[in-house]
Formats: C-alpha cells, structure tokens, sequence
C-alpha cells in the first residue's frame, strides 16, 4: 500500500532560523493523523511545508507514491486542499461566499459551477441565503464551514487541517469537528489535522505525532493516549495539562 | 427559504439585507453601506457637490458662458472690473473671465481625468507586482520609483515637458509620469500587509497564477486607499498644471487654462485685480472640493472599518 | 450579605450604534467575597464587558447602569474619575489575555513596574526596585535581575503575562480580575501561570474573578462559577457541583468538548434555545 502523503526528512529553514529540522511523517490512505505541539514546535510548518507554502531546504515529499518538486502543479492541488486556523483571516474580505467558491472552480476551468457550489454549500451545512454574504455577515463557526467547503469543492483527496477549530467557541468547535468527520466518512478523505488540544487530536485521529522546537518527539496511536501508553515526559506533560488545574497540597 | 419581494421590504431593507439573494443585492448592499458611511460626513458631501458641480459645468459650458472664451472686445471692454454685464470682469484681451473661467474648466477636468487613469494603474500595477513579487523584481521596481520620488514633481514636469515641448498634452503626459511613484508605494505597502494573510494563501493553494492573484485578489484590497490617494492628490495636480501654465508651458494661449490666465494676470496683479485672482479662486475651490471628498473617500473606504 | 469585597446587582453595558442599541450585558448580579470567581461563556456572552465595566475600562460611549456596583462599599458609578483611577491599580487590577498588548513595548519591563508602584504609593526609587524585584521573583522568574531591565518584546509569552501578573499585584490589590490571562500561552506554561496566581491570590486573601471561555479550565481553578449567555447570567454554582449543572447550557457547554478517551462520534452539540435568551 503506498502512502498517501510521506514526508521523509524534512527541514524548513527560515533565514538561518530551522523551523523544522528533520521530521518524517507517513500517512496511510483514508487515515486521519494528527500533529500535536505547542507554539514553536513546527507542527504548521510541516503542513504548510507539504502545502507549498514554507520553504524545503532538504527532504522530500511523496503524494500517493509521487514526489514533488519544488512548484506544485495543478493536478496537486486537486488532490491536496488545505483548511486555515484562524477563519477570519482566511476569507477574502471583499469577496462573498459565492465568488469564494467560484475561485477554484474558475482556476481550474471546471465547469459547472452553479450546481457545485450550491452542493458545496449544501455539503457543509449552510443554506442557500448564505450563498452572496460577505465574509464579515457570517459568524466564526459560519465561515470554517465557507472554508471547508471551499476546500472540498476540488474534491480533494487528502486535507490539510491546521487548528481549524481553535479560533471557534466549544459549542462552535463540535459542530465543526463533527462537520469534518462526516465529510471524511462520506468522501473517504485523508486527514493531516494539527492542534495544540490533545483532546481534539485524540478525538479526530487514528495516529498522532507529538512535536517539539521543529522535532518529532514520538508517534502514538489514539489509544496510547487514552492508557496514557507514552514513552516520552513532554507528552506526559501536555496529557497533564490537557486535564486543566490541579491545586498542590 | 423564499425570497422576500423587494416591494414588500423596501429599497432600504433590500439593500441593507443581512442576507442577500443575488450577486448585484450584495454588491449595491455594500455600495450602499458605503454610500452611508460617506454621506454622514457632511463636509464630504460639500466636496462632492464641488466636484459635480465642476463636471456640470465643463459639461455645459457652451450654454452656460455668456461669452466667448477667445474673442474678446477689444476696443470697448479691455479691463473692466467685475460689474453686472462681466461678473468676474474682463481682461487685457477684454475677455469676458467668467466665461474663460468657465471653459477652463473643460481643461482642468481634462488635465486631471488623463492624469489619474495614467498614473493610478501604472503605480498600482507596480506597486502590487512589486510587492507580491518581491525579491529582485521588488528590488528594481522600488528603485526606479525612488529615482522618480528623489525629485521634487513640479522640477521634474518642468524637465520633462521641456524636452516634449509645450502644449497641454505634454503637460499631461509629463505629470502623470511624475505622480505614479506615491502610488506604487502605496499600493507596495498594502500588498505587503496582504500577501501573507490566510485568504491570499488560500489562493496559493488553490494553484492560481501570480498574475491572477494579484489582479483578482490583491488589487481589490490596494484599490480603496489608492483612490482616496489620487483624490487627495488632485488638488495638487490641478496646482501642478496650473503652475506650468503659468510658466507657459502647460496648454498655450488663447486656451483659457486657469493657471496660464493667472500668468496673464500677474502683470495687472495690483491694478486689476480681479484678473489674477478670478482663476485663483476657482482653483483654490475645486482643489478644496477634493480635498474635502478625498477625506470622506477615506473614511467610507477604509477596509478596516467596513465589517461596522 | 454585606462585608463582600465587591457587590454587583443588575449591570447593564449597552452600545449605541447606527443601528440600534447593542446590549452587551443585560442585569448581570453576583457579590465576590476573597474568594475565587470564574466568570464563563462563549465570545459574545458579555464576560469581558462585565469584567471591563467592574474596571471602569468600558468604552466612554457605552452605557453602564447598576442598581448596585460596589467595591468595599464604595459605590463605583458615582465615584469621581479622580478617585475612580487611584483605585484603579492600587486596589482593584485588571490582567489582561495578551501581554503583547497590555505592556508599553518601548519601557523595560522592570520600571514598568517601578513605575506602577510609585503611581500609588510613596516609596524611594531603590525601595521600588527592590520590591519590584521581589515581586518578579514571587511570579517565579528565575533570573529578576536581568528580566528587570528587558523589553516586552525580548520576553516569552509566558514569560511576558508573569511580568504583567506582577506588575498588577505590585500594588498589593484587594481584587484582582483576570480576562482570559493565560488564553494566549501554551497549555504546559498556561498551567505554570495558573499555579503563581493561584498561590499569590491565596497568599494576599485576594479576590479573584477569572474571566475565561474554557469551563474545565475555570471550574478545576475557581471556587465558584457564574455561567453567561448572552449579557445574562443562566446559572451560579460551585465549582465542585458543575457536573450536576442544572440549566441546559452549562451541560452542553461541558458536554460538547472532545475529552481524551471518550468515544464519542458525533460529538453532543448544543442546541441554542431562544428562552435561555430570553
């Protein structure tokens, strides 16, 4: 079986700062793995690195058995989309949902948009009145779910998810990571999803990757996690934390 | 969900709907919002009525001049001071400088039009590229710009229309080369602040062209502080032009341009007045005109404000 | 109940705006004794605007009206601006989320607190720095001498909200209200800020009212909890009593997080009723 993304060594150097030094990464088709680390560790850089977006100083990177070089064509793009953290930033402010939609659609000379942005919106859960809002007239968890459907209009086969929860409040958050998992079930979609939360990696996949200052500190299965199976004292402490306050004495 | 008739809510209600129906409810809605936000300025307003009162008249001119802006009487009315007949009075050539002043104002509005749709696309195309780019390519664009800036504008037009020759088309020409530098910073400057935020990355990954991001993605986010820009900058253009005419070498004689007739003028400055300062003030109006609508652009365009 | 460090009775914030009256928080009540209060819910629920009005840091075009807003029998609202601000610091304090903000980037953090304990009492500048240096001890920075003369910008995050805990408590404030203060931190340094303001607030017999969206966090850290939803208040209680909420909301908020070993798919959601409004 080959891997559907497989990062092998990689390092992301940033003006002589090394954002990422070395990590490698295999994940298997249809699987959802997660990435965990505070701020620093390099856990979004490693997305963004697969993504195209930071800068591979050495390492490679294969989609389905297919190395990449250092421009990601076309046919990539189709096959890999990506959901950002922060969902008021990831909206183009003048531009409304449907022409959010549209763009894809019209970069890659698909066709048939009337019909797909209408099922895209439908897929993710919004009704048609949404379809010629402004970014600005839609709520947080409202424009994760633009986002998503914005990523899932390519009808890709691999998504990147960086935090896409953590700007969205708990009850916002559900909603979204339900939204996530039934697109993933319906679509047979590959995850790479980081979080700072331990929970909400341990809710959404399979396997994970603790990270730490731009290493890998050790791979886990979700239930490791739950016997609190780990090999590692940072992980230990992110579990502990992930428990919230305990008073000493 | 049905569509709720427009007759049933009103424009009002339609425009400002929370969520519109149609591609052409959201834009006018936001239009509108803007629209708003720019009316509650009232001096704003005042510069708005300026401007279009500037268009009605460069428009109309043939029927609003109640003389010919070339001919004038010269036996009978050489000089006269403002009275019923010569509201603004007549000049050496016994003009009538009402109607000059009228007709000037087809000049003006030419100078300034020309100008803008010059030199606004040109800096925002390389303010943008530049920007998005960067690199090498931002490196050597930013340079030639800051070749432009290191001259004071009016010098430089003065080199420029020098070596085209005179006449108001080179005038033109040899100041929206010298204005399109502040733009392309400007527009530079937005771009940076844009070009690394999730939306335009979203684009990235989308595999859009370089081109097509800037041009469909970028650019809408430079437009608004680029207009409220050139606005503002109007007033100095208006002065720019003049001040070539009246060096003479901006539009030739019999034009009436504003800035050649308070050449004209200056000799007669302390006797006759009224020849110098008729054409000063309407370019002291027009120029006010547009500072004040550039100030209310500011505000109604600003992006940052605009989810209020 | 009288003798409470702070008596609130029916707070309102409300916004004028162009289009209407924005009421951010509609009759809020609880009373605070040297206790520690969390104030949760989610963004929009008028936590922050509850704590700000307390602050006296509401935006001057908005509206704050009470029955009662008192600190130590003091009735706040009518106080003199004057007055208002010398107690502002010196006895009440405010902790904000992001140190980034809330420090002055171009002064070291050191006379930044220097500077904060003079405003309030008269004390010579070397018996400033000492305390001061004191104080960045007792919020457990390793080496105060040298922190003492950084700029905010050359400090952690973590490292940055111990400086501004610091800075707040110099003073020696009666009560202490924390918006989201460790919100912006990692959850391995969020917890080491939690346990220095837990030990301080206890040690100095403060009142605390933590402001925060994450109930777990709250609940493990306060002794009492006051749930908000939409300017009001749905539920009181303490803290150790939260797994037996009573009102719909507290249970879906609690409910609907992801919880390590809980298989739960789909996650509960919380279904919003129009009455919880109301």
């Amino acid at each position: 079986m080959t891997a559907a993304l497989l990062a092998e060594k990689v390092e992301v150097v940033f003006d002589q700062f090394r954002a990422l030094k070395g990590v490698s990464v295999e994940v298997h088709p249809g699987e959802s793995f997660g990435l965990v680390g505070e701020s620093g560790s390099g856990k979004s850089t490693l997305l963004r690195a697969i993504a195209g977006l930071a800068p591979v100083a050495s390492g490679s990177i294969t989609v389905t058995g297919k190395p990449l070089g250092r421009r990601r064509d076309k046919a990539f793009y189709r096959q890999v989309q990506m959901v950002f953290q922060d969902p008021y930033g990831s909206l183009h402010p003048r531009q409304t949902v449907d022409r959010l939609l549209q763009e894809p659609l019209a970069v890659h000379g698909i066709g048939d948009s009337e019909t797909r942005i209408r099922r895209a919106l439908e897929e993710v859960g919004l009704s048609s009145g949404f379809r010629f809002r402004y970014s600005h007239q839609l709520s947080g968890g409202q424009r994760q779910r633009v986002a998503i459907a914005r990523a899932l209009i390519l009808e890709p086969s691999i998504l990147l998810l960086d935090e896409p929860t953590s700007a969205l409040d708990a009850s916002v958050q559900a909603e979204v990571l339900n939204l996530l998992e039934q697109v993933r079930r319906d679509r047979k979609l590959t995850y790479l999803m980081v979080s700072h939360d331990l929970a909400v990696i341990n809710h959404m996949c399979e396997r994970l990757m603790v990270m730490q200052n731009g290493e890998s500190v050790e791979q886990l299965t979700a239930a490791d996690l739950v016997s609190h199976n780990v090999a590692q004292d940072y992980t230990r402490r992110l579990l502990k934390a992930s428990e919230g306050f305990v008073r000493v004495g | 969900m049905s569509a709720p008739d427009i007759s049933e809510m009103g424009w009002r209600e339609w425009l400002l709907s929370e969520r519109p129906q149609s591609r052409s409810q959201a834009r006018l809605g936001r239009a509108y919002m803007t629209w708003r936000r720019f009316t509650a300025n009232q001096l704003a307003v005042i510069g708005l009525f300026i401007i279009l009162a500037l268009v009605f008249v460069a428009i109309f001119a043939g029927l609003l001049a109640p003389y010919s802006p070339v001919v004038g009487d010269l036996r009978g009315a050489r000089l006269l001071p403002p009275d019923w007949a010569h509201w603004m009075g007549t000049d050496d050539q016994g003009r009538d400088i009402l109607s000059r002043v009228i007709y000037g104002s087809r000049l003006t509005l030419y100078v300034i039009v020309l100008v803008a749709l010059i030199a606004a696309p040109i800096g925002l195309i390389v303010g943008t590229v530049a920007g998005y780019a960067g690199g090498w390519t931002d490196a050597i664009l930013m340079r030639i710009t800051d070749i432009f800036l290191a001259f004071p504008k009016l010098i430089l037009a003065l080199a420029f229309v020098a070596a085209l020759g005179p006449g108001i088309e080179n005038a033109i020409i040899a100041i929206a080369i010298t204005s399109w530098p502040p733009y392309a910073r400007i527009a530079r400057a937005e771009t940076l602040m844009v070009r690394n935020s999730d939306y335009i990355k979203a684009v990235e990954i989308m595999g859009a062209s370089p081109g097509r991001i800037i041009m469909r993605h970028i650019m809408p986010m430079c437009i608004s502080s680029l207009i409220v820009r050139v606005t503002l900058d109007m007033a100095g253009i208006i002065i720019i032009a003049a001040g070539l005419g009246f060096l003479g070498l901006g539009a030739q004689p019999p034009l009436p341009e504003w800035g050649a007739m308070i050449a004209s003028g200056r000799r007669f400055i302390l006797d006759q007045w009224w020849v110098a300062a008729m054409p000063g003030m309407a370019i002291l109006v027009v120029s006010l005109g547009f500072n004040l609508l550039g100030d209310g652009l500011r505000d109604a365009l600003d992006p940052r404000s605009s989810g209020q | 109940m009288s003798g409470n460090l702070l008596e609130v009775d029916n707070l309102k914030v409300r916004f004028p705006t162009r289009t209407g009256v924005i009421e951010a928080v509609r009759g809020v009540s609880f009373s605070l004794g040297r206790e520690r209060l969390g104030i949760v819910g989610e963004s929009g629920s008028g936590k922050s605007q509850t704590g700000r009005a307390i602050m006296g840091l509401t935006d001057p075009r908005a509206e704050v009206t009470a029955d009662r807003l008192e600190f130590d029998g003091i009735d706040l609202l009518s106080l003199p601006a004057r007055e208002r601000r010398a107690l502002r610091g010196k006895r009440v304090a405010m902790i904000l989320q992001d140190p980034k903000y809330s420090l002055d980037p171009v002064i070291s953090i050191g006379r930044q607190i220097v500077e904060t304990l003079r405003t309030h009492e008269k004390v010579s500048k070397a018996e400033a720095r000492e305390r001061a240096l004191d104080m960045l001890a007792a919020v457990q920075i390793r080496d105060p001498k040298r922190v003492f003369d950084l700029y905010p910008h050359e400090v952690s995050g973590g490292m940055g909200q111990r400086a501004m805990i610091a800075m707040m408590l110099i003073a020696g404030p009666e009560l202490l209200i924390a918006d989201e203060p460790t919100s912006a931190l990692d959850v391995t340094v969020q917890l080491d800020v939690l346990a220095i303001l837990d030990r301080l607030v206890a040690e100095r017999g403060m009142g605390l009212v933590f402001i925060s969206h994450d109930l777990r966090l709250v609940s493990s850290f306060c002794d009492r909890v006051v749930v908000m939803y939409a300017g009001r208040v749905v539920e009181q209680l303490p803290a150790s009593e939260l797994a037996n909420a009573q009102h719909p909301y507290t249970q879906g908020l609690l409910d609907c997080m992801p919880k390590i070993g809980a298989d739960r798919h789909p996650l509960p959601v919380l279904a919003r009723k129009a009455e919880w409004a109301a």
